[in-house]
């Protein structure tokens, strides 16, 4: 098999694989950075939690419009901005913390959005809804899906200083006048809105894999966090590109095969990253005596 | 510069409902200088993020004479700042000047210029484009007084500036806050080091969860007032063991 056939031609020749593979670029573009910002915020598995919290919403747009994405799509922002809001707000008034009600938000908004699907759908479509329909995206779900990434590269742009400030030194922002929860508000919007993009893709349960394995690749990396963010971006979409080629070639189902992918570059990276075991056993100190 | 006093009355704060810290009640008169001593849990850096606006008041009052909030500069506790995050040294300090640029304007050559000013007066020339993972505990803290330096405020607020802090390191930086006090500038410290208070601070004030004394170093910090405030922190000491024994009954 040539290298044209291999790596070339499923695009040329397909048009799903065409826009699986553009979907895939503009989810690493966006998806890669905010994952960077979650994991150094510490709030990895509140991503995966709000991942599952766009169910429901989704959900009631599959119950009113059918398969429809944008419908989808909007049902999910508004799901997911509401189970942010509303754990923030639990875990200031009451004696849990955030973490905790995340959990908790995030299983009763899987089961209702399960439960939503199945009222009206078959199996094939809460599969679709769990796990996503990358090779199924038409121009529609595409121009969603580049105008949220868009959007959030330019958001990120703009309001990068007072966003990374929040996160390394709260107090001092409050202390110059910064208003610190905006941005927090802002940020958690944007990680909404990408997860609703990725979900377009990779479905409910995989909409984060494009966004916490780059990110934690990114940081057994690079140092600064532009070369993060870089790096995330990078990683996100050569894990698209590699999955979709694998999945295309060896018939695999294409949305695990990315994730996949993405892992299989964390587990590598893992072992002979910067950060890495490889280097912390070469480079540790050794004692005498 | 002698210009921003904070005057306190009858300032109370709060966390969860439980005053942790009330009646304080005087002045921070403009290019004094005091240290705010206290046994631990005694409220010190409750006040402190108070007077930063950090924490809103129970009740009482706060108020600035002649400036307004930013012209506060503040140093919190070095384990409120994660040091493992991905930022240069320069970016760092360069977070001083951000009356001048803001969440969104440039940093101009001017403030670069100032940045490298500043690390060299810290001792610490050179070092803007290292990642400030890879400073020690008292290099880092001689980051953040440079950030001070950039903020250029009339009053500045440090919260135990030399907890975990080399010797070396910790004359160095006395010697700033001296430097600053010879400006008149306002300095109000959290401090544990009484020797340290003694020699360099003219004001204290002792908190044991209320205000115990505030005044001249020596007379706040008399024997007969230590004794006050270490008996007060005995007794709640004692009300906490209490309250973690019935709740483990």
């Amino acid at each position: 098999m040539t290298f044209y056939a291999l790596l070339v031609a499923p695009f040329v020749e397909y048009g799903f694989m065409r826009r699986a593979l553009v979907a895939c670029l503009a989810l690493g573009i966006g998806s890669g950075p905010i994952g960077v910002l979650l994991m150094l915020r510490r709030m990895s598995l509140v991503g995966d939690a709000m991942s599952h919290a766009i169910l429901p919403g989704a959900a009631v747009g599959f119950l009113v419009a059918g398969l429809s994405l944008p419908a989808m799509g909007i049902g999910g922002m508004v799901a997911g901005l509401a189970v942010a809001l509303l754990s923030g707000l639990v875990s200031r008034t009451t004696i849990l913390r955030e973490d905790a009600s995340f959990a908790s938000f995030y299983l009763a908004s899987l089961a209702l959005g399960v439960l939503i699907v199945s009222l009206r759908g078959s199996n094939i479509d809460l599969l679709h809804v769990l796990f996503g329909t990358i090779l199924a995206i038409d121009d529609e779900a595409l121009y969603l899906i580049a105008s949220i990434t868009s959007g959030t590269a330019i958001v990120l742009a703009l309001v990068y200083r007072p966003l990374v400030v929040e996160c390394f030194d709260p107090g001092f922002l409050r202390s110059v006048g910064g208003r610190g929860s905006l941005y927090h508000l802002l940020f958690l919007f944007l990680v909404v809105a990408n997860l609703v993009a990725a979900f377009q893709a990779l479905g409910t349960l995989m909409a984060v894999g494009l966004m916490m394995l780059p990110a934690s690749v990114a940081r057994l990396w690079a140092t600064t966090l532009p070369a993060m963010m870089a790096v995330a971006a990078g990683v996100a979409v050569l894990s698209g590109f590699i999955g979709l080629v694998t999945s295309f070639h060896v018939s695999l189902a294409s949305g695990p095969a990315i994730v996949l992918t993405a892992s299989l570059f964390y587990f590598a990276s893992l072992l002979v990253g910067r950060g890495g075991l490889a280097h912390r056993m070469i480079s540790r100190p050794r004692f005498v005596g | 510069m002698s210009r921003g006093s904070i005057s306190v009355s009858q300032l109370s704060v709060a966390y969860d409902h439980h005053a942790a810290l009330r009646g304080i009640d005087g002045c921070f008169e403009a290019g004094s200088m005091t240290a705010v001593v206290g046994p631990n849990g005694a409220g010190k850096s409750t006040l402190i993020k108070a007077l930063v606006g950090i924490l809103r008041p129970a009740s009482g009052r706060i108020m600035r004479q002649d400036i307004v909030a930013k012209d506060v500069a503040y140093l919190p506790q070095a384990a409120e700042i994660d040091r493992t995050f991905p930022i240069s040294v320069g970016d760092t300090v360069m977070l001083g000047a951000w009356r001048h640029t803001g969440a969104f304007g440039a940093a101009t050559r001017n403030v670069a210029t100032r940045t490298e000013e500043a690390l060299a007066a810290v001792g610490l020339e050179g070092v803007g484009r290292r990642h400030i993972g890879s400073l020690s505990a008292g290099q880092f803290q001689r980051v953040l007084f440079a950030r001070l330096l950039l903020q250029d405020a009339p009053v500045i607020i440090l919260d135990e500036p030399f907890t975990a802090i080399d010797n070396r390191t910790t004359q160095d930086l006395l010697d700033l806050i001296r430097r600053w006090h010879g400006e008149r500038r306002t300095i109000i410290a959290v401090l544990h080091d009484f020797d340290q208070v003694r020699a360099n601070f003219p004001r204290a004030l002792l908190l044991a969860r209320e205000q115990i004394a505030w005044g001249p170093t020596e007379e706040a910090m008399s024997a007969a007032n230590l004794l006050r405030a270490r008996a007060m922190a005995e007794r709640w000491e004692d009300e906490a063991n209490m309250l973690g024994r019935r709740a483990v009954a």
